[in-house]
Protein backbone atom coordinates (compact mmCIF):
# COMPACT_ATOMS: atom_id res chain seq x y z
CA UNK A 1 0.00 0.00 0.00
CA UNK A 2 0.94 3.60 -0.84
CA UNK A 3 1.24 6.22 1.25
CA UNK A 4 -0.14 10.04 0.03
CA UNK A 5 2.31 13.25 0.72
CA UNK A 6 -0.05 14.00 3.66
CA UNK A 7 0.63 10.54 4.88
CA UNK A 8 4.49 10.61 4.51
CA UNK A 9 4.23 14.15 5.94
CA UNK A 10 2.93 12.96 8.99
CA UNK A 11 4.50 9.62 9.21
CA UNK A 12 8.32 11.42 8.95
CA UNK A 13 7.19 14.02 11.75
CA UNK A 14 5.99 11.19 14.26
CA UNK A 15 8.59 8.69 13.61
CA UNK A 16 10.83 9.91 11.64
CA UNK A 17 10.40 7.08 8.46
CA UNK A 18 10.55 8.15 5.56
CA UNK A 19 9.65 4.97 4.34
CA UNK A 20 7.54 1.97 5.54
CA UNK A 21 10.07 0.34 7.53
CA UNK A 22 10.57 -3.40 6.69
CA UNK A 23 10.31 -5.11 10.14
CA UNK A 24 7.44 -5.47 12.51
CA UNK A 25 5.12 -2.47 11.92
CA UNK A 26 1.42 -1.51 12.30
CA UNK A 27 0.25 1.99 10.88
CA UNK A 28 -3.00 2.64 11.71
CA UNK A 29 -5.01 5.01 9.76
CA UNK A 30 -8.41 7.11 10.13
CA UNK A 31 -9.62 4.43 13.04
CA UNK A 32 -8.34 1.42 10.28
CA UNK A 33 -5.35 -1.04 10.22
CA UNK A 34 -3.92 -0.32 6.73
CA UNK A 35 -0.14 -1.72 6.93
CA UNK A 36 0.80 -4.84 9.31
CA UNK A 37 3.79 -6.82 9.08
CA UNK A 38 5.20 -8.82 12.16
CA UNK A 39 9.11 -9.90 11.98
CA UNK A 40 10.28 -12.96 13.28
CA UNK A 41 10.45 -12.38 16.54
CA UNK A 42 8.23 -9.80 17.22
CA UNK A 43 4.17 -10.90 16.36
CA UNK A 44 1.65 -7.83 15.61
CA UNK A 45 -1.77 -8.79 15.91
CA UNK A 46 -5.00 -7.50 15.92
CA UNK A 47 -7.47 -7.29 18.88
CA UNK A 48 -10.38 -9.46 18.50
CA UNK A 49 -12.35 -7.83 21.13
CA UNK A 50 -11.89 -4.16 20.69
CA UNK A 51 -9.89 -1.87 18.45
CA UNK A 52 -6.35 -1.95 18.87
CA UNK A 53 -3.30 -4.26 18.56
CA UNK A 54 -1.03 -6.59 20.75
CA UNK A 55 2.54 -6.90 19.68
CA UNK A 56 4.50 -9.48 21.56
CA UNK A 57 8.14 -9.14 21.26
CA UNK A 58 9.63 -12.82 22.08
CA UNK A 59 12.41 -13.61 24.93
CA UNK A 60 15.59 -12.55 24.02
CA UNK A 61 14.74 -10.50 20.94
CA UNK A 62 17.78 -8.07 20.49
CA UNK A 63 18.19 -4.48 18.68
CA UNK A 64 14.65 -4.67 16.88
CA UNK A 65 12.48 -1.91 16.74
CA UNK A 66 8.39 -2.35 16.15
CA UNK A 67 6.91 0.79 14.47
CA UNK A 68 3.10 1.29 15.47
CA UNK A 69 1.90 5.18 14.07
CA UNK A 70 -1.41 5.98 13.88
CA UNK A 71 -2.25 8.83 11.28
CA UNK A 72 -5.47 10.65 11.19
CA UNK A 73 -6.00 12.47 7.59
CA UNK A 74 -10.10 13.08 8.03
CA UNK A 75 -12.07 15.83 9.87
CA UNK A 76 -14.32 14.68 12.38
CA UNK A 77 -12.90 10.98 13.28
CA UNK A 78 -12.93 10.12 16.81
CA UNK A 79 -10.21 6.95 17.34
CA UNK A 80 -9.67 4.99 20.03
CA UNK A 81 -7.44 2.37 20.46
CA UNK A 82 -6.73 -0.12 22.81
CA UNK A 83 -2.47 -1.77 22.29
CA UNK A 84 -1.36 -3.59 24.79
CA UNK A 85 2.79 -4.33 24.13
CA UNK A 86 4.64 -7.23 25.44
CA UNK A 87 8.61 -6.82 25.77
CA UNK A 88 9.71 -10.53 26.53
CA UNK A 89 12.46 -11.74 29.06
CA UNK A 90 15.66 -11.01 28.67
CA UNK A 91 14.81 -8.36 25.52
CA UNK A 92 16.15 -5.21 24.61
CA UNK A 93 13.94 -3.05 22.12
CA UNK A 94 12.94 0.03 20.27
CA UNK A 95 9.03 1.31 20.18
CA UNK A 96 8.33 3.46 18.24
CA UNK A 97 4.38 4.80 18.39
CA UNK A 98 2.93 8.52 17.91
CA UNK A 99 -0.05 9.99 16.50
CA UNK A 100 -0.31 12.70 13.67
CA UNK A 101 -3.19 14.32 12.93
CA UNK A 102 -3.93 16.39 10.02
CA UNK A 103 -7.37 18.20 10.01
CA UNK A 104 -8.10 19.73 6.77
CA UNK A 105 -12.09 20.44 7.89
CA UNK A 106 -14.27 22.21 10.62
CA UNK A 107 -15.21 19.28 12.53
CA UNK A 108 -12.91 17.96 16.17
CA UNK A 109 -10.44 15.00 14.90
CA UNK A 110 -9.43 12.97 17.80
CA UNK A 111 -7.38 10.29 18.99
CA UNK A 112 -7.38 8.60 22.40
CA UNK A 113 -4.11 5.88 22.77
CA UNK A 114 -4.48 3.84 25.48
CA UNK A 115 -1.30 1.40 25.78
CA UNK A 116 -0.64 -1.25 28.17
CA UNK A 117 3.16 -2.02 28.03
CA UNK A 118 4.72 -4.85 29.84
CA UNK A 119 8.44 -4.73 30.27
CA UNK A 120 9.05 -8.84 31.54
CA UNK A 121 11.63 -9.59 33.95
CA UNK A 122 15.57 -8.14 32.72
CA UNK A 123 14.07 -6.95 29.34
CA UNK A 124 14.94 -3.37 28.13
CA UNK A 125 12.73 -0.65 26.52
CA UNK A 126 13.19 1.91 24.27
CA UNK A 127 9.78 3.72 23.99
CA UNK A 128 9.41 6.58 21.20
CA UNK A 129 5.67 8.74 21.22
CA UNK A 130 5.83 11.67 19.19
CA UNK A 131 2.67 14.29 18.82
CA UNK A 132 2.41 16.08 15.93
CA UNK A 133 -1.31 18.22 14.46
CA UNK A 134 -1.33 20.34 10.91
CA UNK A 135 -4.01 20.97 8.19
CA UNK A 136 -5.61 24.02 7.08
CA UNK A 137 -9.20 23.53 8.64
CA UNK A 138 -10.36 25.29 11.42
CA UNK A 139 -11.12 21.83 13.63
CA UNK A 140 -9.46 21.12 16.87
CA UNK A 141 -7.04 18.30 16.95
CA UNK A 142 -7.07 16.44 20.01
CA UNK A 143 -5.04 13.59 21.58
CA UNK A 144 -5.09 11.83 24.82
CA UNK A 145 -2.85 9.44 25.32
CA UNK A 146 -3.26 6.89 28.09
CA UNK A 147 0.15 4.57 29.04
CA UNK A 148 0.25 1.80 31.83
CA UNK A 149 3.70 0.60 31.77
CA UNK A 150 3.67 -2.35 33.81
CA UNK A 151 7.83 -3.27 34.83
CA UNK A 152 8.93 -6.12 36.00
CA UNK A 153 12.14 -7.52 37.99
CA UNK A 154 15.12 -5.64 36.69
CA UNK A 155 13.49 -4.51 33.39
CA UNK A 156 14.54 -1.11 32.21
CA UNK A 157 12.66 1.21 30.06
CA UNK A 158 13.04 4.67 28.82
CA UNK A 159 10.59 6.71 27.22
CA UNK A 160 10.51 10.05 25.32
CA UNK A 161 7.31 11.57 24.88
CA UNK A 162 6.92 14.54 22.52
CA UNK A 163 4.33 16.81 21.58
CA UNK A 164 6.28 18.76 18.79
CA UNK A 165 3.00 21.02 18.23
CA UNK A 166 -0.19 21.77 16.59
CA UNK A 167 -1.87 20.10 19.09
CA UNK A 168 -4.91 21.72 20.42
CA UNK A 169 -5.64 19.70 23.25
CA UNK A 170 -4.10 16.26 25.10
CA UNK A 171 -4.93 15.29 28.05
CA UNK A 172 -1.56 12.32 28.76
CA UNK A 173 -2.10 10.05 31.59
CA UNK A 174 1.03 8.21 32.39
CA UNK A 175 1.40 5.34 34.72
CA UNK A 176 3.93 2.98 35.53
CA UNK A 177 4.54 0.35 38.45
CA UNK A 178 8.02 -1.14 38.93
CA UNK A 179 9.02 -4.35 40.63
CA UNK A 180 12.54 -5.05 42.45
CA UNK A 181 15.52 -3.45 40.29
CA UNK A 182 13.36 -1.68 37.88
CA UNK A 183 14.68 1.06 36.11
CA UNK A 184 12.81 3.90 34.21
CA UNK A 185 13.60 6.94 32.78
CA UNK A 186 10.86 9.47 31.63
CA UNK A 187 11.62 12.44 29.18
CA UNK A 188 8.66 14.54 28.48
CA UNK A 189 8.48 17.15 26.10
CA UNK A 190 5.72 20.02 25.03
CA UNK A 191 5.08 22.75 22.87
CA UNK A 192 2.57 24.78 23.17
CA UNK A 193 1.09 27.61 21.03
CA UNK A 194 -1.97 29.85 20.02
CA UNK A 195 -4.60 28.37 22.31
CA UNK A 196 -4.07 25.20 23.04
CA UNK A 197 -3.64 23.15 26.58
CA UNK A 198 -2.37 20.41 27.54
CA UNK A 199 -2.39 18.25 30.71
CA UNK A 200 0.02 16.06 31.89
CA UNK A 201 -0.52 13.64 34.97
CA UNK A 202 1.70 11.14 35.58
CA UNK A 203 1.89 8.52 38.67
CA UNK A 204 5.04 6.62 39.02
CA UNK A 205 4.81 3.66 41.75
CA UNK A 206 8.30 2.30 42.99
CA UNK A 207 6.92 -0.89 44.60
CA UNK A 208 10.05 -3.43 44.40
CA UNK A 209 13.33 -2.81 46.53
CA UNK A 210 15.83 -1.14 44.19
CA UNK A 211 14.22 0.11 41.57
CA UNK A 212 14.62 3.66 40.50
CA UNK A 213 12.88 6.59 38.77
CA UNK A 214 13.84 9.35 36.63
CA UNK A 215 10.50 12.14 35.58
CA UNK A 216 12.31 15.01 33.28
CA UNK A 217 9.47 17.04 32.00
CA UNK A 218 10.62 19.97 29.67
CA UNK A 219 8.44 22.42 28.16
CA UNK A 220 7.05 25.74 26.33
CA UNK A 221 4.23 27.53 26.51
CA UNK A 222 3.65 30.22 23.86
CA UNK A 223 0.55 33.17 22.69
CA UNK A 224 -2.08 31.88 24.72
CA UNK A 225 -1.40 28.22 25.61
CA UNK A 226 -2.42 26.93 29.25
CA UNK A 227 -0.01 23.53 30.04
CA UNK A 228 -0.48 21.85 33.93
CA UNK A 229 2.13 18.96 34.68
CA UNK A 230 1.33 16.92 37.77
CA UNK A 231 3.80 13.95 38.13
CA UNK A 232 4.00 12.11 41.18
CA UNK A 233 6.46 9.74 42.44
CA UNK A 234 5.80 7.05 45.21
CA UNK A 235 8.19 4.99 46.82
CA UNK A 236 6.74 2.01 48.62
CA UNK A 237 10.13 0.27 48.71
CA UNK A 238 13.76 1.31 49.59
CA UNK A 239 14.25 3.14 46.19
CA UNK A 240 14.86 6.15 44.33
CA UNK A 241 13.02 8.53 42.29
CA UNK A 242 13.47 11.90 40.95
CA UNK A 243 11.06 15.00 39.50
CA UNK A 244 12.36 17.68 37.27
CA UNK A 245 9.73 19.82 35.72
CA UNK A 246 11.49 23.11 33.62
CA UNK A 247 8.89 25.58 31.60
CA UNK A 248 9.65 28.23 29.43
CA UNK A 249 7.16 30.55 29.32
CA UNK A 250 6.37 33.33 26.38
CA UNK A 251 3.77 35.70 25.61
CA UNK A 252 0.52 35.50 27.46
CA UNK A 253 1.02 31.40 28.06
CA UNK A 254 -0.02 30.00 31.26
CA UNK A 255 2.24 27.13 33.31
CA UNK A 256 1.02 25.20 36.21
CA UNK A 257 3.43 22.45 37.21
CA UNK A 258 3.16 20.54 40.96
CA UNK A 259 5.80 17.95 41.05
CA UNK A 260 5.05 15.70 44.26
CA UNK A 261 7.07 12.83 45.90
CA UNK A 262 5.70 10.45 48.24
CA UNK A 263 7.49 8.29 50.85
CA UNK A 264 5.83 5.17 52.25
CA UNK A 265 9.31 3.11 53.01
CA UNK A 266 11.74 4.95 55.38
CA UNK A 267 14.84 4.22 52.49
CA UNK A 268 12.91 5.63 49.79
CA UNK A 269 14.98 8.57 48.57
CA UNK A 270 12.78 11.63 46.72
CA UNK A 271 13.62 14.44 44.81
CA UNK A 272 11.90 16.78 43.17
CA UNK A 273 12.45 20.28 41.36
CA UNK A 274 10.28 22.61 38.91
CA UNK A 275 10.92 26.07 37.33
CA UNK A 276 9.00 27.99 35.06
CA UNK A 277 10.44 31.14 33.47
CA UNK A 278 10.85 33.28 30.54
CA UNK A 279 13.97 32.45 28.10
CA UNK A 280 17.25 34.49 30.16
CA UNK A 281 17.74 37.69 28.36
CA UNK A 282 21.90 36.72 28.54
CA UNK A 283 20.65 34.07 26.35
CA UNK A 284 18.85 36.50 23.73
CA UNK A 285 21.80 39.19 23.98
CA UNK A 286 24.56 36.23 23.52
CA UNK A 287 23.04 34.69 20.57
CA UNK A 288 22.09 37.81 18.96
CA UNK A 289 26.10 38.85 19.48
CA UNK A 290 26.57 36.10 16.94
CA UNK A 291 25.10 37.72 14.30
CA UNK A 292 21.31 35.93 15.01
CA UNK A 293 18.20 38.20 14.85
CA UNK A 294 16.36 38.38 18.50
CA UNK A 295 13.53 35.93 17.03
CA UNK A 296 16.00 33.23 15.29
CA UNK A 297 18.06 33.42 18.60
CA UNK A 298 14.66 32.75 20.49
CA UNK A 299 14.32 29.47 18.13
CA UNK A 300 16.96 28.26 18.68
CA UNK A 301 17.36 28.37 22.51
CA UNK A 302 13.88 26.59 22.47
CA UNK A 303 14.92 23.86 19.87
CA UNK A 304 17.42 23.64 22.30
CA UNK A 305 15.53 23.46 25.56
CA UNK A 306 13.32 20.95 23.89
CA UNK A 307 15.95 18.73 21.93
CA UNK B 1 38.20 51.71 12.83
CA UNK B 2 36.13 52.47 16.23
CA UNK B 3 35.59 56.13 17.29
CA UNK B 4 33.42 56.81 19.83
CA UNK B 5 32.18 60.80 20.53
CA UNK B 6 31.44 61.76 23.65
CA UNK B 7 29.54 58.78 24.45
CA UNK B 8 27.25 59.02 27.68
CA UNK B 9 25.79 56.06 29.05
CA UNK B 10 22.98 56.16 32.47
CA UNK B 11 21.36 53.07 33.93
CA UNK B 12 18.08 53.28 36.01
CA UNK B 13 17.79 50.94 38.98
CA UNK B 14 14.51 51.64 40.01
CA UNK B 15 13.51 55.13 40.17
CA UNK B 16 16.85 55.97 40.49
CA UNK B 17 19.43 57.08 37.51
CA UNK B 18 22.98 56.39 37.92
CA UNK B 19 25.81 57.77 35.55
CA UNK B 20 27.61 54.88 34.23
CA UNK B 21 30.30 56.51 31.41
CA UNK B 22 30.62 60.12 30.98
CA UNK B 23 31.68 62.09 28.18
CA UNK B 24 33.75 59.16 26.63
CA UNK B 25 35.61 59.80 23.59
CA UNK B 26 38.09 57.24 22.28
CA UNK B 27 39.63 55.85 19.12
CA UNK B 28 40.96 52.50 18.47
CA UNK B 29 43.24 51.78 15.71
CA UNK B 30 43.13 48.44 13.04
CA UNK B 31 45.16 45.96 14.40
CA UNK B 32 46.06 47.25 17.70
CA UNK B 33 45.81 45.02 21.05
CA UNK B 34 44.48 46.47 23.76
CA UNK B 35 43.60 46.27 27.52
CA UNK B 36 40.72 47.84 29.12
CA UNK B 37 41.70 48.05 32.92
CA UNK B 38 40.61 50.01 35.65
CA UNK B 39 38.90 49.60 39.43
CA UNK B 40 35.86 47.12 39.97
CA UNK B 41 32.70 49.32 38.99
CA UNK B 42 34.53 51.82 36.66
CA UNK B 43 32.59 51.32 33.63
CA UNK B 44 34.97 49.02 31.59
CA UNK B 45 32.21 45.67 30.79
CA UNK B 46 29.58 48.93 30.44
CA UNK B 47 31.43 50.46 27.87
CA UNK B 48 32.01 47.22 26.01
CA UNK B 49 28.24 46.53 25.82
CA UNK B 50 27.75 49.69 24.34
CA UNK B 51 30.11 49.14 21.43
CA UNK B 52 28.46 45.67 21.26
CA UNK B 53 24.88 47.38 21.43
CA UNK B 54 23.78 45.88 24.43
CA UNK B 55 24.08 48.65 26.04
CA UNK B 56 22.27 51.61 24.07
CA UNK B 57 24.62 54.49 24.78
CA UNK B 58 22.55 58.18 26.10
CA UNK B 59 24.31 60.35 24.02
CA UNK B 60 27.13 60.53 21.15
CA UNK B 61 28.00 58.53 18.42
CA UNK B 62 29.62 55.55 17.82
CA UNK B 63 31.80 55.47 13.97
CA UNK B 64 33.06 52.21 12.62
CA UNK B 65 35.30 51.78 9.60
CA UNK B 66 33.73 55.33 8.80
CA UNK B 67 30.02 54.54 9.01
CA UNK B 68 27.97 56.02 11.93
CA UNK B 69 26.43 52.51 14.06
CA UNK B 70 25.01 54.09 16.96
CA UNK B 71 21.43 53.24 16.19
CA UNK B 72 22.76 49.54 14.69
CA UNK B 73 21.22 46.76 16.60
CA UNK B 74 22.95 43.76 18.40
CA UNK B 75 22.62 41.78 15.51
CA UNK B 76 23.64 44.31 12.70
CA UNK B 77 26.91 45.20 14.79
CA UNK B 78 28.01 41.64 15.12
CA UNK B 79 27.25 41.66 11.42
CA UNK B 80 29.46 44.57 10.59
CA UNK B 81 32.44 42.31 12.61
CA UNK B 82 32.21 43.38 16.39
CA UNK B 83 32.30 40.67 18.76
CA UNK B 84 32.24 40.79 22.28
CA UNK B 85 32.72 37.52 24.58
CA UNK B 86 30.73 37.91 27.84
CA UNK B 87 32.61 38.03 31.21
CA UNK B 88 30.12 35.09 32.48
CA UNK B 89 29.03 34.06 29.28
CA UNK B 90 25.01 32.32 29.86
CA UNK B 91 24.53 28.04 29.83
CA UNK B 92 21.65 27.10 27.78
CA UNK B 93 19.62 24.13 29.16
CA UNK B 94 19.10 21.68 26.66
CA UNK B 95 21.25 22.81 23.99
CA UNK B 96 24.25 20.52 23.16
CA UNK B 97 27.64 22.44 22.71
CA UNK B 98 27.91 21.49 18.82
CA UNK B 99 24.55 23.23 18.45
CA UNK B 100 25.95 26.52 19.55
CA UNK B 101 29.19 26.61 18.14
CA UNK B 102 27.02 26.00 14.92
CA UNK B 103 25.79 29.55 15.17
CA UNK B 104 29.68 30.92 14.53
CA UNK B 105 30.91 27.81 12.38
CA UNK B 106 30.52 25.09 9.82
CA UNK B 107 30.02 22.03 11.00
CA UNK B 108 33.20 20.50 9.95
CA UNK B 109 35.00 22.71 11.64
CA UNK B 110 33.41 22.49 15.09
CA UNK B 111 35.91 19.68 16.39
CA UNK B 112 39.00 22.07 15.40
CA UNK B 113 37.04 24.69 17.41
CA UNK B 114 36.67 22.76 20.23
CA UNK B 115 40.34 21.40 20.38
CA UNK B 116 41.76 25.00 20.03
CA UNK B 117 40.03 26.12 23.29
CA UNK B 118 41.76 23.05 25.11
CA UNK B 119 38.47 20.88 25.21
CA UNK B 120 38.32 17.14 23.60
CA UNK B 121 35.68 17.41 20.65
CA UNK B 122 34.73 13.68 21.86
CA UNK B 123 33.86 14.70 25.03
CA UNK B 124 32.33 17.99 24.46
CA UNK B 125 30.32 18.03 21.29
CA UNK B 126 27.60 16.26 22.55
CA UNK B 127 27.30 17.83 25.70
CA UNK B 128 24.64 19.97 27.28
CA UNK B 129 26.05 23.69 27.48
CA UNK B 130 24.06 23.49 31.30
CA UNK B 131 25.11 23.60 34.35
CA UNK B 132 27.39 20.50 34.82
CA UNK B 133 30.00 22.77 33.15
CA UNK B 134 32.50 24.51 35.13
CA UNK B 135 32.81 28.11 34.72
CA UNK B 136 36.17 27.63 33.36
CA UNK B 137 34.78 25.55 30.91
CA UNK B 138 32.17 27.98 30.02
CA UNK B 139 34.59 30.00 29.43
CA UNK B 140 36.77 28.00 26.91
CA UNK B 141 33.42 27.33 24.58
CA UNK B 142 32.83 31.23 24.69
CA UNK B 143 35.90 32.17 23.58
CA UNK B 144 35.73 29.25 20.67
CA UNK B 145 32.26 31.02 19.38
CA UNK B 146 33.29 34.62 19.58
CA UNK B 147 37.06 33.12 17.76
CA UNK B 148 35.04 31.07 14.69
CA UNK B 149 33.80 34.21 13.49
CA UNK B 150 35.43 36.52 11.19
CA UNK B 151 35.67 39.43 13.24
CA UNK B 152 37.18 43.17 12.59
CA UNK B 153 36.90 44.22 16.34
CA UNK B 154 36.68 41.66 19.63
CA UNK B 155 36.36 42.55 22.85
CA UNK B 156 37.10 40.09 25.33
CA UNK B 157 35.26 40.56 28.89
CA UNK B 158 37.96 39.22 31.90
CA UNK B 159 39.36 36.38 29.89
CA UNK B 160 41.21 35.30 32.87
CA UNK B 161 38.01 35.04 35.61
CA UNK B 162 37.23 31.29 36.42
CA UNK B 163 40.04 30.06 34.15
CA UNK B 164 42.82 28.30 36.00
CA UNK B 165 46.54 29.93 35.67
CA UNK B 166 48.05 27.09 33.32
CA UNK B 167 45.06 27.23 31.10
CA UNK B 168 44.71 30.75 30.85
CA UNK B 169 48.04 31.10 29.61
CA UNK B 170 46.70 28.75 26.87
CA UNK B 171 43.64 31.12 25.99
CA UNK B 172 45.98 34.23 26.05
CA UNK B 173 48.05 32.80 23.44
CA UNK B 174 45.27 31.93 21.18
CA UNK B 175 43.59 35.82 22.02
CA UNK B 176 46.90 36.46 20.60
CA UNK B 177 47.55 34.06 17.76
CA UNK B 178 43.58 35.24 16.64
CA UNK B 179 44.90 38.88 16.73
CA UNK B 180 48.30 38.24 14.90
CA UNK B 181 46.31 36.57 11.99
CA UNK B 182 45.64 40.40 11.24
CA UNK B 183 42.76 42.75 10.39
CA UNK B 184 41.70 42.40 13.70
CA UNK B 185 41.18 45.26 16.70
CA UNK B 186 41.84 43.61 20.14
CA UNK B 187 40.45 44.88 23.10
CA UNK B 188 40.91 42.55 26.11
CA UNK B 189 39.20 43.71 29.89
CA UNK B 190 41.37 42.78 32.25
CA UNK B 191 42.94 43.08 35.73
CA UNK B 192 45.96 40.73 34.85
CA UNK B 193 49.39 42.37 34.55
CA UNK B 194 50.38 39.57 32.05
CA UNK B 195 47.92 40.76 29.96
CA UNK B 196 48.36 44.22 30.67
CA UNK B 197 52.16 43.84 29.62
CA UNK B 198 50.88 41.87 26.54
CA UNK B 199 48.79 45.22 25.14
CA UNK B 200 49.99 47.90 22.36
CA UNK B 201 48.48 50.19 24.51
CA UNK B 202 46.58 50.75 27.79
CA UNK B 203 43.52 52.27 28.38
CA UNK B 204 42.32 53.16 32.19
CA UNK B 205 38.69 53.61 32.79
CA UNK B 206 37.68 54.64 36.55
CA UNK B 207 34.26 56.59 37.57
CA UNK B 208 33.26 56.23 34.35
CA UNK B 209 35.59 58.11 32.28
CA UNK B 210 38.85 57.64 30.60
CA UNK B 211 41.48 57.84 33.54
CA UNK B 212 44.74 57.43 31.08
CA UNK B 213 45.54 55.99 28.08
CA UNK B 214 49.17 55.21 26.46
CA UNK B 215 51.74 52.90 26.67
CA UNK B 216 52.05 50.08 29.49
CA UNK B 217 55.56 51.67 30.28
CA UNK B 218 53.58 54.88 31.28
CA UNK B 219 50.16 53.43 32.57
CA UNK B 220 51.33 50.22 34.61
CA UNK B 221 53.13 52.24 37.37
CA UNK B 222 49.85 54.58 37.49
CA UNK B 223 47.54 51.69 38.22
CA UNK B 224 49.85 49.50 41.07
CA UNK B 225 49.57 53.65 42.69
CA UNK B 226 45.85 53.87 42.07
CA UNK B 227 45.03 50.20 43.07
CA UNK B 228 46.80 51.39 46.04
CA UNK B 229 45.17 54.63 46.74
CA UNK B 230 41.34 53.13 46.03
CA UNK B 231 42.28 49.74 48.68
CA UNK B 232 42.90 52.38 51.81
CA UNK B 233 40.10 54.76 50.35
CA UNK B 234 37.29 52.05 50.57
CA UNK B 235 38.59 50.05 53.88
CA UNK B 236 39.39 53.10 55.87
CA UNK B 237 42.66 51.11 57.17
CA UNK B 238 46.47 50.10 56.67
CA UNK B 239 48.16 47.86 55.79
CA UNK B 240 48.50 46.75 59.42
CA UNK B 241 45.27 45.90 59.92
CA UNK B 242 45.08 43.52 56.96
CA UNK B 243 47.64 42.06 58.38
CA UNK B 244 45.80 41.23 62.07
CA UNK B 245 42.51 40.48 59.79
Amino acid sequence: MKLNAIENELLKNIADLHKIPSGAVNIRKNGEGIIRHSSANIEVRPKTDKPGIDVIIAPGTKNEAVHIPVLITMSGVVDVVYNTIIIGEGADVTVVAGCGIHNPGSKKSQHDGIHEIIVKKGAKMRYLEKHYGEGEGTGERVLNPQTLVIMEQDSMAEMELVQIKGVDSTVRDTKAKLAEGASLIITERLLTHQNQEAVSDMTIELNGQGSNAKVVSRSVAKDNSKQVFRPIVIARASSKGHVECDSIIMNQGKISSTPAITAEHPDAQLTHEAAIGRIAEEQLLKLMTLGLSEEEAEDVILRGFLQ
Amino acid sequence: MLKLESVYLHLKNGHEDFPILEDINLELENNKFYALTGPNGGGKTSLAKVIMGIYKNDKGRLIFDGEDITNLSITERAKVGISYAFQNPPRFKGMKIKDLLKISADESSLRAMLRAVGLCPQDYLDRECDASLSGGEMKRIELATVLARPSKLVIYDEPEAGVDLWSFENLLQLIRNYHKKGNVTSVVITHHERVLSLADEIILLADGKIAERGSKEKILPLIQKDSRCCWQANCGGNDNEIECY
